[in-house]
């Protein structure tokens, strides 16, 4: 790791020239926790490192004049459940993100980060493909947005071209009568990573569902978005025929790995029994419960 | 490879060093900085025996760059004790034997104070799920968190 740069850009157009410029041997640090450790086992061995942390954009939150919410993409999970109303407006995507690692990971790491790093198993993922975000890139030929799901390709892999660096997170407004909620299950109760997690947002309407979003985690090479799922709340109370239909099809929607985590039937279970815990939560949270 | 120069206060004292662009803050630590508190367990994120703070933020040193120190503050277990007189924290640790082969304690002691400065009033769950990332696996936790217990108590009557 000799010949290692290191460059701390104080600007967008300087870090997206710095970036592109190395090719493939340049990786982005926003926290670090994912990057330094795959440097460490040597898995990775980056030509160039380019900071993000010193981009003021990168490290914002900014609630959108339409009730929104605009997150640096180095912002750590920290900050956000530092933030005096985030938590309030989005509860599933904070604790989703206060799950990665431990409070010295969240100290550093991002979401943005969560989501570049590709792993199936990211915990902030399904929480935000339920959100309905957006994340806004930003590449030597300009800025476009992509939708949260759209972002993985594959385990370690994700749809950024060339050069591109993934700017900032955006989570839409929020109707009355919207929550959302995330749960995972892990072998034991901290520090793991999660054999399924699921990310549901609600808006309900006198006790019907009048907007629904699944995300699914950790049973397929990247984390899913179940519109099935969605389909089978959104007109129902979430009774139980609505819920049992719900969990089929997440469980439908499982392409999961066996590994020493859990099993592709255990897995695919439990992807069902989830989403009926978490849809829970979240429409009684819906409810300002 | 040229070495970078890196300015920054640790401890409360302004400080530069030279070190690798890829050293992490541990390795600057316990290397050419030679405070040797911060200790490496697993390296990866996971044991917190290298817990710091960062601008008062608890993070691994393992999982920072050296670099990206500068002009940032560290806080590290040589700066708990104010001169010969140990933090509460530590002298309850002392009391309390809340520890074994001590090789987390550094760890534990900076975590539980990023906690304390937090929320001076924590329950024992809330102690437990902060600790989580600190490793300990000679105590099985009680001893540890018995003292953080008392020593918030403490410092709360005071």
């Amino acid at each position: 790791m000799t010949e290692l740069r290191y460059l701390a850009p104080t600007s967008l157009d300087e870090a997206i020239g710095a970036f592109a410029k190395a090719g493939s041997a340049a990786r982005i640090l926003a926290g670090g926790t994912d990057l330094l450790v795959q440097m460490r086992s040597g898995a990775l061995k980056p030509g160039v490192i380019v900071d993000i942390k010193k981009i003021p954009e990168m490290t914002q939150i900014e609630q959108t004049a339409d009730g929104g919410f605009r997150i640096g993409a180095a912002v750590s999970g920290m900050a956000l459940h530092d933030h005096e109303t985030f938590g309030k407006v989005w509860p599933g995507v904070l604790e989703a993100i206060n799950l990665i690692g431990s409070k010295q990971v969240q100290g550093r790491a991002s979401a943005g980060g969560n989501l570049c790093n590709g792993s199936p198993a990211g915990d902030s993922v399904p929480a935000m493909v339920a959100a309905g975000a957006v994340v806004t890139v930003q590449g030597p030929n300009g800025r476009r947005e992509l939708k949260v799901e759209d972002v993985p390709a594959g385990p370690g892999r994700t749809n950024l071209k060339p050069g591109e660096i993934l700017v900032s997170i955006t989570l839409p407004p929020r109707p009355a009568g919207s929550s959302d909620a995330y749960l995972r299950m892990i072998p034991r109760t901290e520090m793991d990573i999660a054999v399924v997690g699921v990310g549901v947002s609600l808006t309900i309407k006198d006790g019907t569902v009048t907007a629904a979003r699944v995300g699914l985690g950790a049973v397929a090479p990247t984390v899913l978005l179940v519109e099935d799922a969605a389909k089978a709340l959104i007109g129902s109370k979430l009774d139980d025929a609505a819920l049992a239909k719900a969990a089929a099809a997440c469980s439908a929607a499982c392409r999961p790995i066996d590994d020493k985590r859990g099993t592709i039937a255990y897995r695919t279970k439990v992807a069902g029994v989830l989403l009926k815990r978490t849809a829970a939560i979240a429409a009684k949270r819906a409810a300002g419960k | 490879m040229a070495k970078v120069h890196v300015t920054t206060t640790i401890n409360g004292e302004p400080m530069e060093f030279l070190c690798e662009p890829s050293d992490t803050m541990l390795d600057a630590l316990r290397g050419s900085l030679n405070l040797t508190g911060s200790k490496e367990g697993c390296a990866s994120g996971d044991c917190g025996a290298c817990s710091i703070t960062l601008d008062d933020q608890l993070v691994c040193s393992c999982l920072m760059l050296a670099v990206e120190s500068e002009g940032h503050e560290i806080r590290t277990i040589e700066g708990m004790a104010n001169g010969d007189k140990l933090h509460p924290l530590q002298q309850k640790f002392l009391e309390m034997a809340a520890l074994q082969c001590g090789i987390c304690t550094s760890g534990m002691l900076v975590a539980s104070d990023a906690l304390l400065k937090r929320n001076p009033n924590p329950s024992e769950e809330e102690v437990r799920f902060w600790l989580a990332g600190n490793l300990c696996r000679c105590t099985g936790y009680d001893k540890i968190v018995r003292a953080v217990m008392d020593t918030a108590a403490e410092m709360r009557a005071q």
